[in-house]
């Protein structure tokens, strides 16, 4: 359950990757640092409201959680947004290493930024949700696979998301558009689409749905540290890369899976592989089936 | 690719003869000028009191590492984001052939192999790990390479700390083998260092500048700007780039195995990600694909982080202390260090992507793509004339 709980938050950051490079073909490094920032947001909009150091209490301030949500969510949005005009924009026509480094660039501000904002050490997050483990008190079980109020609490926020997200570009002209740019920009310009602010629109739709992802780890895992993001980063990469990288929903199924994966090795090999696992993982499917899951033959670009 | 090779100079050692007129005096100049100051480092730090010796081993070693980097990513144009891990591939040879420690019975009996000897074989077992690594993933395109490359640079620090039952994991491998030149005292000494790893880093610039003009050389330039082009004028690209990626590894492992010896402990932390991005911001600070720049970019981000930040500290300790400022007083600005780097990528990114030190065809690649299409065509045509 564990697993498809992490999966959870690993599909919300993969779609963040997905949306960028499908749109731009840029694998925007920072992505991960963008979410860990998000929890420091979230950590301080809490505290700010004066819950901080609470554990396991009875009642849940939901409207703080909420606050902390939006605050998280409009800070991520807003942060990706700014990130792509100041240091992806002026390089959409170089060469394609160019705004990969840039984006690297960009990922070591974003954490020197989390580092002097909450220091080295990890940090507590409030456990504001209810203790409660449906499994046991429900129906009586006491199992190894337990199914508590966090796991419902995150992916009752995480699935409508994801579905919200799926509707914003199958539905709205604002989707269209960004199919449009991500087929083909230059004919999409020719339209009369404005390409800059599509491409504005979807750093804005990833940055949000990391800060999202970043109330929820905060809540479920209850501590963050500023070098979370190259990890987290790493993990949503290689959920977006295993469902295909660019299909949104094939990122969201490469969540689900990598969260089972990495479970499973935790449980069978032990905490400290885990991340071996992962990265093993990304490996094996880049070299055999470079497509993903859901991925289509994309052809090579010259 | 068969055919007469385009006429050049005779000479088999005096690289510079690619080039001509003026810019043949200019690299003739740089060359002597480069080989007298690292000669002669020593003798002007002593002089100056400057206390270098012991910052400007990292340094130089840390140019060889870039000087390696460059011919994957410079010459070949393959983004390699886990140089760091045939760094740690090299200095853990290096350990299990040479220390006390080594999970090889027969070198903890006190039999180490010699430490030249474990040179080279580090070497090879880099390159070894760069083939096996390359002949999967090179087929793919560049940003997943990178991301590979990245994973891969990932569970090699990882591994090495999660099998401590060999290689002693986050305790380090202590102590290590030292070079055996009678005369010379490694274990004291800083300055046979210096010379060793200067020598190491004439040896790399001789190897790569011959390289970059030779027949290979040619071709990883023709990969990089256009694979399809590239391969349908005969060029194998897979054993090009095989080859690019183990050279690179290569030097990382010649690089890695000094490094062990003279640091005498190794630790997986040493080579995480922060490492292989370092020697990343060195090559492209001094101009991706120019040996030149590449020293240059080196030794300026070498000063900066070993020298400057010690300047900036002491000089900002002390102003805390002057004022009476307990924050400044114990403020760390190499915490800052990744901040600067940063800044520093995506500024040379937005404002000189070429680097400091660009070759020139690599500016005119990147100025390229700011003009129109018609323009880019002729660039192109200009750059074929250039690559001969």
């Amino acid at each position: 359950m564990i697993g498809i709980t992490n999966g959870a938050f690993i599909a919300l950051i993969a779609l963040g990757y997905t949306l960028v490079y499908g749109i731009i073909e840029l694998i925007n490094f920072a992505h991960g640092d963008l979410f860990m920032l998000g929890t420091f947001v979230c950590l301080s909009t809490l505290t700010l409201l004066g819950f901080s150091t609470e554990v396991g209490t009875t009642g849940t301030p939901w409207f703080a959680l909420l606050l902390a949500m939006l605050a998280a969510m409009i800070f991520c949005g807003l942060l990706n947004v700014l990130a792509e005009r100041i240091a992806y924009r002026p390089l959409r026509r170089a060469p394609r290493l160019a705004p990969l480094i840039s984006a690297i660039g960009v990922s070591f501000i974003f954490v020197n930024i989390g580092l002097f904002w909450q220091g080295p050490t990890p940090r507590r997050f409030p456990d504001l949700l209810p203790q409660y483990d449906f499994m046991s008190q429900l129906f009586g079980f006491t199992t190894l696979i337990r199914f508590t109020f966090k796991d419902l609490f995150v992916l009752a926020l995480a699935i409508p998301l994801m579905l919200g997200l799926a509707w914003v570009i199958r539905s709205t002209r604002m989707g269209k558009a960004m199919r449009a740019v991500a087929q083909d920009s230059e004919m999409a310009q020719q339209m009369g689409i404005d390409v800059n602010r599509v491409i504005a629109f979807t750093f804005l739709l990833g940055g949000v749905l990391a800060g999202a992802a970043s109330l929820m780890y905060g809540l479920y895992n209850n501590n963050t540290v500023f070098t979370l993001g190259f990890t987290a980063g790493l993990k949503a990469f290689t959920a977006a890369v295993l469902g295909g990288i660019g299909n949104v929903n094939g990122a969201a199924l490469g969540g689900f899976v990598l969260g089972l994966l990495s479970a499973l090795t935790v449980t069978y090999a032990g905490g400290q592989w885990e991340n071996v696992g992962v990265f093993s993982l990304l490996v094996i499917i880049l070299v055999f089936k470079p497509t993903g899951l859901l991925g289509q033959e994309t052809g090579e670009k010259a | 690719m068969k055919g007469k090779p385009p006429p050049r100079g005779r000479s088999t050692l005096g690289w510079w003869y690619t080039a001509t007129g003026k810019a043949r005096e200019r690299k003739m100049w740089g060359t002597i000028v480069g080989i007298g100051g690292a000669l002669l480092f020593p003798v002007v730090n002593n002089v100056l009191g400057l206390g270098w010796e012991a910052k400007s081993i990292p340094i130089t070693l840390f140019i060889v590492l870039a000087l390696g980097l460059n011919v994957v990513v410079g010459f070949a144009g393959l983004l390699d984001l886990g140089y760091a891990a045939f760094f740690a591939i090299g200095a853990y040879t290096m350990a299990f052939l040479t220390s006390t420690v080594s999970p090889i019975g027969f070198v903890r009996e006190g039999n180490h192999v010699n430490f030249f000897l474990a040179m080279f074989v580090s070497s090879a077992v880099a390159a070894l790990f760069g083939v096996l690594l390359g002949a999967p993933t090179l087929r793919l395109r560049g940003d997943y390479l990178a991301i590979v490359t990245l994973g891969f640079g990932e569970i090699v620090p990882l591994v090495i700390k999660n099998t401590p039952e060999i290689t002693k994991g986050t305790q380090g491998m202590n102590p290590i083998g030292y070079p055996e030149i009678p005369g010379l005292q490694f274990a004291v000494d800083p300055i046979p260092w210096y010379y060793l790893i200067v020598a190491v880093l004439m040896v790399s610039v001789l190897i790569t500048a011959r390289l970059r003009t030779s027949r290979v050389g040619r071709a990883w330039a023709a990969m990089r700007e256009d694979e399809v082009a590239a391969a349908s004028m005969g060029v194998n690209l897979v054993t090009t780039k095989l080859f690019a990626f183990a050279l690179g590894a290569s030097f990382s492992g010649f690089a890695g195995s000094i490094w062990a010896s003279y640091l005498q402990v190794i630790a997986p932390e040493q080579f995480d990600f922060s490492v292989s991005i370092f020697v990343l911001c060195m090559i492209i600070l001094g101009g991706l694909g120019n040996i030149g720049g590449v020293i240059a970019g080196g030794l300026l981000l070498g000063f900066v982080d070993r020298i400057l930040f010690d300047w900036i500290n002491g000089l900002v300790h002390g102003v805390g202390a002057a004022i009476g400022n307990q924050d400044l007083a114990i403020m760390d600005v190499s915490r800052s260090r990744q901040l600067i780097f940063g800044v520093a990528l995506v500024a040379m990114m937005l404002l000189r992507p070429e680097g400091l030190f660009p070759s020139a065809t690599r500016r005119a690649e990147l100025h390229a793509a700011e003009e129109d299409e018609g323009a880019l065509e002729q660039e192109r045509a200009i750059l074929v004339d250039v690559e001969r």
